[in-house]
This record gives C-alpha cells, structure tokens and sequence, in this order.
C-alpha cells in the first residue's frame, strides 16, 4: 500500500498557491458533533447468488420506445383518499458474521498502548442498520513514511514540517488529524530505494510506539523477500503490542517466506494483512494458508483499493461481493477488510492541474480521497488508511452521523424547495 | 393494489424462458441468426425485445408480447422525463447490487435555478450547466437536467421563469413547487417538453394527479422519512390512474442521514428482492438539502453536497438534485456515476497492439502499457498532447491498470516480452531500448533477460513521459 509518489513539479505549476485546506479544516471542525444510538437487531434470511461471467458490451441501455405497451388497468374509479399500503421492512437473517480483528494491545494485554481498535464483528451488510447493529464503526489508520517523499501539495501542506520524521508525523496525525491508528509505511526498506536493514527499520517502529499510544500497522515496501525479513524482525522487537502487517501476500508463498511470517505474527501475538488483487479466489487460497498458523481474528483482508476514476468500481463490487458471501456463510472470507483509501490521490484528477473549471485543486485533492473512502465504506470495508486531514475529519463525521438514528425531522427539510441559497 | 405475479428475477431468467416465447421461426429481422441467438442477447439486455417485428406486428403474438414484456420489465420502473430526443431516461433498474447484473440509466444531475434569481444568473447557471464537459476514457461526461423551483409560490413569477429556461436550453426539466396552482400556471407553458412534476405530497396528491394526468407528465412523489406514507401514496396515484411515478423519500444531510441511507437501501431491497410493485419506482436523491443550513461557508457546503451526492449516488439514487455548480464537487460525482453504472461483467479495456504516434522513425522511442482504457487513453493524450512521434505497445491484461496488473502478476516479464514479440515493433524500429512504465519498475531485469531488449525505467505518471523523453531519449549507447 505505498502512498502514490507524484512528482511535486507535475503537480504544481506556475499559478498562485490557493490556500483553501487548513481554512475548510478549520471550518469543518467547527461544526456540532453527534452522539451515537443504540439500534436495534431484526434479522431474517439471504439470499446469495455469485454471478456468472457472462461477456457483454458496454451498457447500452437496448434501444426501445420509452412508452411501452401496458394492459389496459381496470380502475372504474378514483381515489378521492389515500389508499393506505403499510410498509414492511424486508430484513433477512445471515448464517455467517464477520469476525472481530482487535488491534493494538494495552499493558495488561501485553503490549503497551493506551487504546486499542476493534474491527469488523458484524452480522448485517455494510451500515443496513435496519436490520441489526455495526459492533464496530469502521476505523481511520494515518499514513507515514519513514523517509523523504514527494506529495502531491494539498497533501504536502499538511504534513510538511514532519516528512522523514514517523515519530513526529505520528504524533501529529494523533493531535490534529484524530488518527484511530498510524501506519508506518518502511518505503525505505526497497532494495532498489535505500534498502534499509529489518534492524534499522524495527528501530522505527519502536520510535512511533514510544511516540503515540495507538495501535501500529507496519507497511512493507512491496517486495515479499525483504518484507518478509523486515516483519520477522519487527514482530520480535514489538512483541505483544498487537501490531498489523502490511501486507502478507500470495508472492510470499511463492517466495517461500510466507510462513515465516505468518509464525512470527503468532508467536509475537500480531495481526496480519492479506493483500491480494481484486480476486476473490486467490483472497480465500492465501486465507487458507494463514489459517494453518494463525487464528481467525488474526487476519484483516486487502482485496485492493483502486482510486475514484480509476477502477474504483471493482474495488466497489469486490468488497461488496466479498461481504455478502461472508454473511451467506463463507467462512474464507469472513474478515474484516481494510482500504488503501489514500490511493486515491494516484488519479491525476485528484492532484493535477487540469483547468481553472476544476480548481482548486486543494478541495479537489482532498474530496477525492474522501469520496473514495465513502464509497467503500458503503461496500463494507472496515478500516481506511488515510492521509489528508480534511478527508478524515469528513469521514469520521459520516460515520458519527450514520450511527446517529432517531435524529431525522421531517419539518426540517419539509419545505426545501423554497430554501433561498 | 394487488402485488405482481409470481415473477423470476432478473438473474434467474433463462434465454429459454424468452425463447418459449418468440415466434420460433428464425426469420432474422431481428438482425440475428436465429431466434434462440435473439433470447439470449434479450436475456442479457443487449438488444431490446421490440427489435422483433412479427411479434410487435402479428396478432397472434399479442399475448406472448405482453408476457415478454412483463418477465422483462425491470424491478424498478424506468421513467422518461422529457420528450423526443431529449429526454433522459431514469430507474429501470433490474438489480441491487452492481455485480449482479448492470445498472442501467446512470443518475441524471439536475441543477437547481429559481423563480427569484435575476434572469441574468439564471441564464448563466443554465450556461454552466450545459457548458460542463469532462472528457475521461474518450467519453464526455455532461450535467443533465434543470430544476426550478418555486421560492417566491407565486404562479405568474414561476410561469414566466420556467419559460424563459424552457427557451433557454433544451436540458429535460423538473417543475418543483408543492403548490398545484403555482405547478399548473408553468405547466400550461411547457407540458410538452415532458418535465417532471415535484412533488405530490400528503396534502396535495390529487390536485398533482390530476395536473399529471392532464399534462401528461411524470409525477414525483414526496414522503420524508415516511416509506409507509409513500407506498400509500403510490398506491393511491396508481389507482388515479398516474404510472410514472419518481420517489423521494427524503434527503436528510446530517442529522437523519442514517435514515436517509436506510430509507434508499430499504426501499430498493423491497423492490428488487421482494418485487414490491408500490416501491418499484426510481428515487431522487436531493444533495442540495445541505444549503438548507444557515451559517455555514459556501465552500463548507459544497463539499457536503459532493460527499452527500456520492453517498446517494452509491445507495441507490437515481436522479439528483443540486445547486453546487463548481467542477471540484461535481467532477468526482460524475466519474463516481460513470464509474458505478459501468457493466460489472467486462473489463473497460481497449484492443491490444501496437499504436503508432505521430511520423515515427527506426529510431523513435517505444514504450508500452496495459489495455485498461484508463489507462490507455491517459497516456494517448499524454503522447498526443506533447506531439510525441513514438510506438506504443498496448498489452493484454484483461482490462488492468499497470500497477493492479503488476501487483496480480498479470503482467509479468514473459506477458510484456510476449507481446514485444507479437506486436512486431521488432521489424520497425532498429534499437532495442524499451521504456516501461515507472509502476512496472520491479520487471525491469526479467523483462531484459527474456527479451533481450534494453529497458529504461519510465515515470510512474504518464503526463511525465515529454519531460522524460527529452531528457532520456535517444539513450546515450544508441
């Protein structure tokens, strides 16, 4: 899951800088906050069905005339009263659940953190609140990087007097962006960047530990031979604090480094996560291997989050497809996922320069990260991994009123048609 | 109302089920083969059941026309708003989820004007709104409808403003005031163009029937947070005769907006998994409801339009209202929509080959990328921006992105070297230098060793190939 490097001159330009992010964040933050509400568990029966690939060109809607041939209707008389027609929820009982993934372990667990998170544990598809409760709302772990990289500027901005200090844009993240967990992205670790040695990059991980009191995700840099070394190491020198790493992948197998990994994670009491791309089989193959080293509520799921724009439609229906198996009982897939929400700054349309119609960029940026996480909160996906503050403050806000039931007055949006804007 | 028949979804039709149907005599007037070859692209909704003539036209299939009809009609009703060819079709939706089928009818954006605006602004909204263009995976994206409401209820100042949009733009409309009188006075100007009436309410759904009936129009139906009201209501206006009806259960922006993605999420389960013919109707979804917030900066409001949009547009809406005309709010709504509606069952990718920029050389620079159209047409307008003479090699990965690809060992060293081969750039150019793209950086080695081209590492984005040609190309060994 590393953060997308665009290079800063690609993204500039030579107009004026708008100065429009702290100004909404400080804006944002400004307005009321909402409790949470009980609700109440009302479940029945699902119906699953896996679809068939069944080739077919783009949807073309079959051209047809739009007033279509009807049966005459044998209405003698009309109304002159509302025809009552109570409504009945249709609400369905799930044979499966998802199971709880806890991350972060405090003193008496063994670790030492002052808060942990708990993802996943639910019994109904993604907020259908009508229908049974969310044990848990879905998390927000900050990205960090454990050295010098470029951002695009809405991000930079944000984040600029602490690049290539984890410890201190962990705490910042902590402080100011209200970060659920850190994820410590060791890019750093790439033999063909600096390739840092597992000790050194341990050594970091101790630093953010010290630094804040939340859980810790551990990011690798993507090649599964020294991940593996750099996760062993670190699943030692963290041992008992509950970490999750990022991310365990069917390379590995292939590498024949998974296991180590996997033992590791269990003899040091951590969490890992298992990235495959977009395919649910391979999902459930690299689960499978898990499963003969780690217990269930190990294991969080990356099925690949795809940016707005850019393929965010599979990432849409995967995790979708993903949840709905899960509750019709396949137990493989029962695992609380987790989103590379901040990939969604790899669409150009989010950091470009693209024309003063689409300007500024700095609300730009920042929408499309939070678009992105919003749609595939709606899909089911249990945590994000973010960067921007403005993103995260929406987010969080989202879920707060999502969770918020009772709360709708109708008189208050009875009569917007005459709002005066 | 009594509730349909027992009726098959949409995924459990068989092209048998409509081949039983057909006239069975392989007549190709339909363009195809056969008619069991007919069933089947009906079946999948590629062609429409009306393409076969003696069906339509023959007596004797009257009946099994009307049946045909029936087993197909989607379990939300699809509704034109507008007439000739600019109407815009809404719902007919045949599925809930995304994977299960295809969404049909992308949700129309319509833009909001009002009855007290100076002329001036009105006529510029509509400007912007027919001016709005976004070109992604060589489509355009456009805004699509004009919403005036009513804020002074007076029927003379909204007739004179409807008809002056109406002349305006050519956009479909929707005529919002929940006062019959106010509706009827605009609607005497304009009933032809079709415009959606907003909204019948509790306490005006006869006077609003019977404007729909005269008129001819498509009626929406308004019941906050209320679905047993909107089912009575549906209810009652389908026993007065009105069959195209639009739903809109209430758009709450903060506080309700747990019940207003439960109400959207409730009342499209009801129609697609339980065939209940009362909600089967498309839903509106009204972003705009956040200016109802007093107090608050515009840019503060803006973004929740867009973050609220997206929601609506994930769970289920299928027509917007907005007021937000700034491209940041709407730009990630209308990829989000383009994006959503796009068929689940095929990649969007582009043919695989080679593609020849420009005049090139034996000596101009080749590169390659993967056959995601996104992809694809991103670095084509970088090449085609920069007037870069060049090949480019478009590889097979079904459909991914280079990084996706990369990270799915879809495209691997063999894949690219392969398709090197295949493409026959080998016969075209006299050097063996190839750029890959900077998301594919990890092949590079392999991809040396197997195919015995020298590569150069590219950039991670493509609008950084013309910086990097001119400084990379031609290799210092050529």
């Amino acid at each position: 899951m590393s953060g997308k490097e665009k290079d800063e001159k690609n993204s500039e330009g030579s107009g004026a800088t708008i100065k429009v992010g702290p100004r909404l964040l400080d804006l944002l933050s400004k307005l009321g906050e909402i409790t949470l509400e009980d609700v109440e568990i009302n479940a029945e029966e699902l119906e699953i069905w896996i679809p068939t690939v069944v080739p077919a060109p783009m949807p073309v809607q079959p051209a047809a005339p739009a007033a279509a041939v009807a049966p005459p209707k044998a209405v003698p008389e009309k109304p002159v009263e509302i025809l009552k027609a109570e409504y009945k929820p249709l609400t369905q009982k799930y044979p499966g659940g998802i199971v709880e993934v806890k991350l972060g372990a405090t003193r008496s667990e063994g670790g030492s953190r002052g808060k942990v998170v708990k993802i996943g544990g639910e019994a109904i598809p993604s907020f259908y609140l009508f229908e049974g409760v969310l044990p848990n709302p879905p998390a927000i772990s900050v990205d960090v990087f454990d050295m010098e990289i470029s951002l695009p500027r809405a991000l930079k901005m944000h984040v600029q007097e602490v690049i290539g200090d984890p410890a201190a844009w962990a705490r910042l993240a902590v402080d100011k962006f209200g970060a659920d967990m850190i994820t410590v992205h060791l890019i750093s670790t790439d033999p063909l960047i600096k390739n840092t040695p597992p000790n050194k990059a341990a050594k970091t991980i101790e630093d953010v530990l010290q630094a804040v009191d939340i859980p810790v995700i551990v990011g690798g840099c993507g090649d599964p031979k020294k991940d593996a070394e750099v996760f062993r190491r670190i699943a030692e020198a963290a041992h008992g604090e509950r970490v999750m790493l990022s991310s365990v992948t069917l390379d590995m197998v292939e590498a024949g480094v998974l296991d180590d990994v996997a033992k590791a994670a269990r003899e040091h009491g951590h969490v890992v996560l298992a990235f495959t791309a977009m395919d649910l089989n391979r999902a459930k193959e690299l689960n499978r291997r898990l499963y003969e080293f780690l217990p269930r509520d190990s294991i969080v799921m990356d099925l690949t989050t795809a940016a707005l724009g850019y393929g965010i439609e599979y990432s849409f229906s995967i995790h979708e497809r993903a949840r709905l198996l899960a509750l019709g009982g396949d137990v493989e897939l029962q695992h609380p996922t987790s989103s590379g929400s901040t990939n969604a700054w790899a669409a150009r349309e989010a950091w470009m320069k693209i024309g003063p119609e689409w300007e500024p960029r700095e609300l730009r940026g920042p929408l499309w990260e939070t678009i992105t996480t919003l749609t595939l909160m709606l899909a089911g996906v249990d945590m994000f991994m973010m960067m921007h503050p403005a993103a995260i403050h929406t987010v969080k806000e989202v879920v707060q009123s999502l969770l918020s039931q009772g709360r709708a007055n109708s008189r208050e949006i009875a009569d917007w048609i005459t709002v005066k804007v | 109302m009594a509730e349909r028949e027992e009726k098959k979804g949409v995924r459990e039709l068989s092209p048998l089920d409509i081949y039983m149907r057909l006239p069975r005599t392989n007549c190709g007037k339909c363009g195809e083969k056969n008619c069991m070859a007919f069933a089947t692209r009906v079946v999948n909704r590629e062609v429409s059941i009306d393409l076969c003539t003696p069906l339509l036209e023959e007596s004797e299939y009257k009946e099994a026309y009307v049946r045909l009809k029936d087993l197909l009609a989607p379990a939300v009703k699809e509704v034109a708003i507008g007439a000739g060819e600019n109407a815009v079709k809404v719902g007919g939706k045949l599925v809930m989820y995304r994977h299960e089928f295809t969404y049909y009818n992308p949700a129309p954006i319509a833009i909001d004007v009002t009855d007290e605006m100076a002329e001036s602004e009105v006529l510029e909204r509509i400007k912007k709104v027919e001016e709005f263009s976004y070109s992604y995976i060589g489509r355009i994206l456009r805004l699509d409808m004009i919403a005036i409401r009513s804020t002074s209820n007076d029927p003379d100042k909204f007739k004179s403003t409807v008809e002056k949009v109406a002349k305006a733009t050519n956009l479909p409309l929707t005529l919002c005031t929940f006062n019959p009188d106010v509706m009827k006075a605009s609607l005497e100007s304009v009933y032809e163009r079709r415009p959606l009436i907003y909204a019948a309410t509790e306490s005006n759904w006869r006077k609003m029937a019977e404007l729909a009936l005269m008129y001819n129009c498509p009626l929406a139906v308004f019941a906050p947070n209320d679905i047993s009201l909107l089912r009575s209501l549906t209810n009652t206006l389908l026993g007065f005769g009105v069959e195209d009806l639009l739903l809109d259960p209430g758009t709450f922006p903060e506080d309700g907006l747990s019940e207003t993605i439960n109400n959207f999420t409730m009342i499209r389960r009801s129609a697609c998994k339980e065939g209940d013919e009362l909600l089967g109707f498309p839903l509106i979804g009204v972003p705009m409801t956040v200016w109802l917030k007093k107090g608050s900066p515009k840019e503060v409001l803006q973004w929740k339009e867009a973050c609220l949009a997206a929601m609506l547009m994930t769970r289920y809406a299928d027509l917007l209202i907005m007021h937000s005309l700034e491209g940041w709010v709407l730009l990630p709504n209308v990829i989000l929509r383009f994006n959503l509606y796009t068929d689940p069952r095929k990649p969007v990718s582009v043919e695989p080959g080679l593609k020849v920029f420009g005049n090139p050389t034996e000596f101009s620079p080749v590169m390659f990328t993967t056959n995601y159209a996104l992809t694809y047409f991103t670095v084509e307008s970088d090449i085609k921006s920069a007037n870069i003479d060049c090949y480019l090699v478009v590889i097979d990965t079904g459909g991914i992105s280079v990084e996706s690809s990369v990270a799915g060992r879809i495209l691997t060293a063999q894949v690219v070297t392969d398709a090197i081969k295949k493409s026959g750039i080998e016969e075209k150019v006299k050097h063996r230098h190839l750029i890959i793209p900077g998301l594919a950086a990890r092949l590079s080695g392999e991809i040396e060793e197997l195919s015995g081209w020298r590569v150069i590492v590219g950039p991670r984005d493509s609008s950084g190939i013309p910086a990097f040609l001119k400084e990379k190309w031609p290799p210092r060994e050529m």
